[in-house]
């Protein structure tokens, strides 16, 4: 049994998603200039999946959340951002971790649109999501406290560990057995969307 | 309530209604691609008479064109539950006075934008033409391809912002108002759909009600896809920075996606949603090409 996901959107909220939209509007056109393509378009389409999910948040409220595309659309932003990490910072593993992002988008859309059996589509969203979450999480504070990079660029890491909160507490709520009350869970969303994705524009800013 | 406040307070509500009557959103939304238009030409845009000449004489030719169109769909107005309680159809202002302030404005506007160039005025004055003239009082009773007409006067204003920056009608004016023109119908036919029974009533010939509604959705997702690409190639054709052909590409992605599930998976949230987000698209796009210039 899923639950429906229906709460009128505040006012607040309506303000932070749109400030989650300008924040990756600006990652998009002039935060991510100078890096080689392949980060440029992963991390386009990650902050591109965010400024239009956040846009339709604002129009639909999060209504939006009940529709099964969410969830493979939103895998497009972990595994993007991931994606362009390791790119950029681990060239042995380039090849490799792109076969295994375009794969694990490949398989978490087939298991969500065609008849799955069992526990199939969980166990392949839960491995999708929890490899580029943990890249996410790790990669940047790793590189930070070895001084491979700047250490503001650990906000990245901080993102991650944000988007992985609100995933969370998302997907317990769809499936029925909420971390959190509904009402908190949707009203705390808008707040992690925002602080998670400043900690990407200003992390990203030191990578 | 002395005489004086009561003259004061009926003033106020004229001023009210008469601002309503102007639809500020869209006038706003109209005036923003004129200016947009104007700055993606290049031109000294500190030159403050000439950015004041622009921004007044477009805000008064359009939103004389929309007082003039209320006043002459005032009777159709008032059979559309959507519309009814308009100040025209209401009976709240006087029919004459209303075409008075609807040809002053547009005279005014006109006649300013002529003033400051010839061409420009030209473009202005097409605007305010096709849209009263052959869209409200040619064709809207006639035909449900009136919106065509509607769509090429709501398109005028950003080619008359590139031509007064120009000088001249070059192929990114017209590729920009193409853009608009085409954006025009996820607006004006989701409407149509929404308010199908309203337009039935005031037996006002639609796009639903002449070709159904499957051949309407249709027609938004291609003229969506169709306006992302114009303002692609607009954005490229006025020298865009890659940055921010990125973002008009997220959003153009964004705007195709909905046209999309509006073909495969249509709904009334889903219309609603390509409605609104196509007002997005087409503000994020004007913004852009400001700042571009900038």
């Amino acid at each position: 049994m899923t639950y429906k996901i229906a709460m009128k959107i505040s006012p607040l909220a309506r303000v932070l998603l749109l400030l989650t939209g300008i924040l990756a509007a600006y990652q998009i056109s002039a935060g991510i200039d100078g890096f080689g393509i392949v980060p440029i378009i992963a991390y386009t389409i990650g902050f591109g999946v965010l400024l239009v999910a956040g846009i339709l948040l604002i129009i639909w409220g999060f209504e939006v959340l009940d529709s099964p595309v969410v969830v493979i659309v939103s895998t497009a932003i972990p595994l993007s951002l991931a994606t362009g990490l390791v790119w950029q910072n681990l060239a042995s593993l380039r090849t490799p971790y792109l076969i295994l992002a375009i794969g694990g988008f490949l398989a978490v859309t087939l298991t969500r649109s065609l008849p799955t059996p069992g526990k199939i589509p969980t166990v392949v969203l839960a491995i999708v999501h929890g490899i580029a979450g943990m890249t996410i999480f790790l990669l940047p504070i790793i590189f930070s406290v070895q001084g491979k990079t700047h250490p503001m660029f650990s906000l990245v890491g901080v993102g991650g560990a944000l988007i992985g909160l609100g995933g969370l507490s998302l997907s317990f709520l769809k499936a029925g057995k909420p971390i959190l009350s509904k009402e908190l869970i949707l009203k705390i969303l808008p707040v992690i969307l925002f602080l998670m994705t400043l900690c990407f524009v200003v992390g990203f800013g030191y990578g | 309530m002395t005489t004086a406040q009561s003259s004061i307070k009926n003033r106020q509500s004229k001023i009210k209604y008469y601002w309503s009557l102007t639809k500020p959103l869209q006038t706003g939304l109209l005036l923003a691609t004129g200016v947009a238009g104007y700055m993606s030409a290049r031109c000294p845009i500190s030159s403050i008479p000439t950015n004041l000449g622009l921004v007044i004489s477009l805000f008064l030719s359009i939103a004389g064109s929309t007082v003039l169109n209320m006043w002459w769909d005032r009777d159709i107005d008032a059979r559309m539950g959507r519309t009814q309680h308009r100040a025209t159809s209401a009976g709240l202002v006087d029919g004459n006075e209303v075409l008075r302030v609807g040809l002053l404005l547009s005279v005014i506007g006109v006649g300013w934008a002529v003033a400051m160039d010839a061409l420009y005025g030209l473009v202005v004055f097409a605007g305010l033409f096709f849209d009263v003239v052959v869209y409200s009082i040619w064709l809207k009773r006639r035909t449900c391809w009136s919106i065509v007409w509607g769509g090429i006067s709501g398109a005028m204003p950003i080619l008359a912002g590139r031509v007064l920056g120009l000088g001249s009608i070059d192929w990114i004016g017209l590729t920009l108002a193409l853009g608009v023109l085409l954006w025009i119908p996820t607006h004006t036919l989701t409407f149509s759909m929404k308010f199908a029974k309203d337009y039935a009533a005031a037996c006002v010939p639609t796009f639903p009600s002449t070709y159904g509604m499957e051949a309407t959705r249709a027609t938004i997702a291609i003229s969506s896809v169709l306006a992302a690409i114009a303002m692609i190639v607009a954005g490229y054709g006025i020298g865009m920075e890659w940055g921010f052909l990125r973002l008009l590409g997220v959003l153009s992605a964004g705007l195709l996606m909905l046209a999309f599930a509006i073909t495969f998976k249509p709904s009334e949230r889903v219309n609603f949603g390509l409605f609104k987000y196509a007002s997005v698209y087409m503000l994020a796009a004007m913004i852009l090409v400001v700042l571009e210039v900038m």
